[in-house]
């Protein structure tokens, strides 16, 4: 089958998402959609799908125009979707979200949930999946999950398959199973549109690359093109991919988290007797596939989670028990997981923002009068320091681009003095630009004898600022490894693998993804 | 090259590290069964006045099968009781210590034996009829269990009905006016769903198609009806009545055979076509929820509507059409008000039957069964007060009467286990 869009354009008030974007899938061949976040991969894809409604232009299947006006039409055309935010009610089971919308149905109207049971199993089997179809989703590793999203897309018979960022929640060996996945389907005949920013996951599968920027394409480019000239075509600049760091000044303890458990509110044990500490001027960042218990280790230490127990000990006094604002005054500084909802308040102005944690201190606060003044020239100054692009200090927090929102999250936390920065998921959903300039921002304070701690699940990320890794899995610590660790054997640790045989498994298994070069070079050698 | 050297499959690991059992223990539950053992102990056993009698009628005297009525000795009766509610209160203690949840059935055995044994107490030295305390459980139960039936079939599909009250009121009252203008019974429960379909349009209408605040427009729903039945009442329905409202009632319709069944025959099996409607209503909203394409899709939009969304499902089309179908069944459940128990419409006459309704539906966990049981729970509760009030109990009636509000604060709080609504109940579906 044959995706054809023509010259779609999609505006969001004075937004310009998509502009003008022509792109042609042609049967069997899988076609990389290439731009950073922000530039409207996923906006695209959304009209194709039907789900968002382009101003101008067409989407034509094998030269016949679809409406874009629901999802249905395009499933019945034959296109399929794995959204970035699966698409999947978690207290079903496997077989009801496949049969979602599409429901086989007995005398009587009453399902019949035998036939979507086997339709599930054929193509487990068919694609090896190993996935039972009376699982609840809830319950399933994210990657199991994914597979669930692909065998929804392949039971309508869809014969272009979008993929959208897919890889973002998989560990280097789970990619290179997705990888094989799409191979097997591309021999099945399917077309597979992948959506993302990485690179070298580009380089590994793609047949054609377009590569988008600022809702335009802005270019054609061939697998075997260098990275750095895909990363400049995409930012459209040339890019540092690596950030310039000194090695660390380590000094002492400051942070030593001892025996820490939480569960969390449906009695699961989130985090299984985490030990470990983080010293002045070092980066120590926890890697993980997401919901293996990071998140929980950076919310118990702030003291967000009450069923928690253990020791969380700053500079030898006991944080645990104690009020998240004790927490902050004692000098931890905090930047969320999720900026929308826990790091900003949207309605609220950039100024007051800023001072949200310190608003009822001098010099914001006399006695219970707040000082507008103060407020107002700590925004000019911090707007100044952080290069925050917004309109005025009084535009609302919300309407600010992510990278934008994400500046102040951390202006605000890196304005008063910190023992210890946490930082989760710092760049999660950020362009090139900003991810620069954060990381930037959080080597500095680094090197000012801040010890910090990173909660990243992005091996890149982890790879740029960390002094050591350590990595958890199901709420455990696998290990703890120095920074400049192979990704690799990081991946294999993510799964679970201890580390020592990790290292094993890593020399004797490379992936693709991680080693693309090395092993695409020997197969030709081998041809030879 | 591609292939993985090792590959964990998911399942969660419970260690039952002392840690983790202390951090997982929630001694809440059993503390409260333990206090409400003991006051059964001592109050409706030890300190109670020995020597008395207590007497249940099993047997109406129209009965076919006539059972003499159980005599028991009050006070041991309600020791044993009230021991078997301490046995039930330490396997709780027991199984919290392991740090594992007390399975359901265990608050109700435990409610069952403590209710069986204040009964014991509190009917010490005069008879009661055990039917007829049913049948008043069951008269008071019906609008609860249409109502519960209604906020389900909406939140399930993840819009919260507030405004159940008013859809039972309407109903009442539209079925009332239908029935004596029309000089029909059956007209006039023909106009009770369409009287909820009504309100409900107003509900679906500002909450799916302009977003408006679910739970405002629910209460403002409420008083609107409130408003306009009063004022039609004291313009209309109370001067002319004989015009306005004498609709008359339903007759009971005994079923041969089931309705000789002993205690309960009487209770189920000799109503009104309301109470009969009813159960197939239970029935057919359970089959449908759970086993059919509508069903699935209706959990689907309340728990994840973006995932229905891109099912190909529309999502706040079948929102409207639940508020509706919610509307219809408690509009019919009002009539049950007009038609079968008073005969005649009287101002705001569902009493707030609608918010214990919504406490019912809660309390089953958005199930149909569920909801039945703890809506009977209820309306046994509440008659349990005025019969009791009847055998000069000594306890003030005020006081009984707030026994089903409490149960149902117990409840919600979490004594039944933990619940768990939908995930996107009473929030706006808007597609950027």
């Amino acid at each position: 089958m044959k995706l054809e869009l023509r010259g779609i354009t999609k505006r969001f008030g004075s937004l310009v998402a998509n502009d003008h974007i022509d792109l042609v899938v042609e049967p069997g061949e899988i076609h990389c959609l290439l731009g950073e976040n922000g530039a409207g991969k996923s906006t695209l894809m959304n009209v194709i799908y039907g789900l968002l409604q382009p101003d101008e232009g067409e989407v034509l299947v094998d030269g016949k125009p679809l409406s874009c006006n629901s999802p249905s039409e395009a499933m019945a055309a034959g296109i399929g979707m794995v959204h970035q935010h699966f698409m999947l009610v978690p207290v079903f089971t496997v077989a009801e979200n496949v049969m979602l919308g599409a429901e086989p149905v007995r005398t009587g109207g009453l399902l019949d949930l035998e036939t979507a049971r086997r339709r599930v199993r054929e193509i487990s089997e068919k694609f090896g999946f190993d996935v039972d179809p009376d699982a609840v989703v809830e319950d399933l590793p994210v990657g199991v999950q994914q597979r669930v999203e692909i065998i929804k897309a392949l039971v309508r018979d869809a014969r272009v398959l979008i993929l959208d960022e897919p890889t973002a929640v998989l560990t280097p060996q789970e990619t290179d199973e997705l990888i094989e996945i799409m191979r097997q389907l591309k021999a099945n005949g399917t077309s597979i549109v992948f959506i993302t920013h990485k690179l070298r996951e580009v380089r590994a599968v793609a047949d054609r690359i377009t590569v988008l920027r600022h809702g335009k394409v802005v270019g054609e480019a061939d697998p075997s093109a260098e990275e750095a000239e895909l990363a400049s075509l995409m930012v459209g600049r040339a890019v540092t991919l690596a950030v310039d760091k000194q090695p660390p000044n380590v000094g002492d303890v400051v942070l030593d988290v001892d025996g820490l458990t939480v569960v969390d509110d449906r009695d699961y044990v989130v985090v299984d007797d985490v030990s470990f500490d983080v010293r002045a001027g070092e980066v120590l960042a926890i890697a993980g596939v997401q919901g293996n218990g990071q998140t929980e280790v950076t919310e118990a230490i702030l003291g967000l989670l009450p069923k928690a127990t253990g020791s969380v000990k700053l500079d030898g006094k006991e944080l645990l028990g104690r009020s998240v604002r004790q927490v902050l005054r004692a000098g931890v500084g905090f930047v969320p997981e999720d900026r929308k909802v826990d790091g900003l308040v949207g309605d609220f102005s950039v100024a007051d923002n800023l001072v949200l944690d310190l608003h009822d201190q001098p010099p914001f606060a006399a006695g219970p009068l707040f000082k507008p003044s103060a407020v107002q020239a700590n925004a000019a100054e911090r707007i100044a320091e952080f290069d925050i692009r917004t309109g005025s200090a009084a535009t609302l927090a919300k309407t600010l681009s992510g990278g934008n929102q994400q500046k102040v999250v951390i202006a605000r936390e890196l304005s008063r003095p910190l023992r210890l920065l946490i930082a989760a998921q710092p760049t999660r959903g950020l362009d090139v630009g900003s991810i620069e300039f954060v990381h930037k921002r959080i080597i500095a304070e680094r090197d000012k004898g801040t010890a910090v701690l990173i909660v990243s699940t992005e091996l890149d990320e982890v790879s740029a600022l960390a002094d050591r890794v350590l990595v958890m899995y199901r709420g455990k610590v696998v290990g703890i490894v120095p920074g400049d660790t192979d990704r690799d054997v990081l991946g294999l640790m993510m799964a679970g693998v201890p580390p020592q045989e990790a290292d094993k498994q890593a020399e004797e298994h490379p992936t693709l993804i991680e080693h693309a070069d090395e092993l695409l070079t020997k197969q030709d050698e081998d041809e030879k | 090259m591609t292939e993985t050297a090792t590959r964990t499959e998911p399942e969660r690991v419970e260690p039952d590290s002392e840690t983790v059992l202390a951090l997982r223990r929630n001694w809440g539950p059993p503390i409260a069964y333990l206090v409400l053992g003991l006051l059964a102990l001592l109050v409706f056993g030890i300190f109670a006045e020995g020597g008395k009698t207590a007497t249940f009628g099993l047997s109406t005297r129209t009965d076919a099968i006539q059972l003499d009525p159980l005599a028991v000795p009050a006070k041991p009766t309600s020791i044993v009781l009230a021991v078997g509610c301490l046995l039930a209160t330490a396997y709780a203690f027991w199984l919290t210590s392991k740090g594992r949840r007390t399975p359901l059935w265990l608050p109700i055995v435990f409610g069952i034996l403590f209710v069986l044994s204040f009964l014991s107490w509190a009917v010490g030295g005069a008879a009661i009829s055990l039917t007829g305390l049913l049948q008043g459980a069951l008269a008071l139960a019906v609008p609860f269990i249409f109502g519960a039936l209604c906020g389900m079939v909406g939140e399930r599909s993840g819009v919260i009905n507030i405004a159940i009250d008013g859809q039972l009121l309407f109903g009442a009252f539209l079925s009332g006016v239908v029935a004596s203008l029309s000089g029909n019974l059956w007209v006039g429960l023909i106009a009770a769903p369409i009287a909820g379909v009504m309100v409900a349009w107003l509900l679906a209408i500002f909450t799916i198609k302009y977003f408006v605040n679910q739970i405002i427009v629910g209460v403002v729903l409420n008083v609107l009806v409130y408003g306009v039945t009063n004022f039609l009442y004291g313009s209309l329905l109370g001067p002319e009545q004989e015009t306005w409202n004498s609709p008359g009632k339903f007759g009971k319709l005994e079923i041969p055979l089931l309705s000789d069944i002993p205690v309960i025959g009487p209770v189920l099996f000799n109503q009104t076509i309301i109470v009969y409607v009813m159960y197939v209503v239970v029935a057919v909203v359970h089959v449908a929820l759970f086993h059919t394409r509508w069903g699935l899709r209706v959990r689907a939009v309340g728990e994840h509507p973006e995932a229905a969304d891109t099912a190909g499902i529309d999502v706040n089309s079948v929102r409207f059409r639940n508020v509706l179908i919610g509307g219809a069944i408690a509009g019919f459940g009002g009539a049950f008000f007009t038609l079968a128990q008073q005969g005649i419409f009287s101002k705001e006459m569902t009493a707030g039957a609608g918010f214990i309704a919504l406490a019912a539906m809660i309390m089953g966990r958005w199930t149909p069964i569920g909801a039945v049981f703890a809506a009977l729970l209820i309306g046994f509760a509440d008659n349990l007060q005025s019969v009791l009030g009847i055998i000069g109990f000594p306890i003030p009636s005020e006081l009984m009467a707030m026994t089903p509000y409490l149960l149902t604060i117990l409840a919600v709080a979490g004594l039944v286990g933990r619940i768990r609504p939908p995930a996107a109940n009473g929030v706006p579906y808007i597609k950027s």
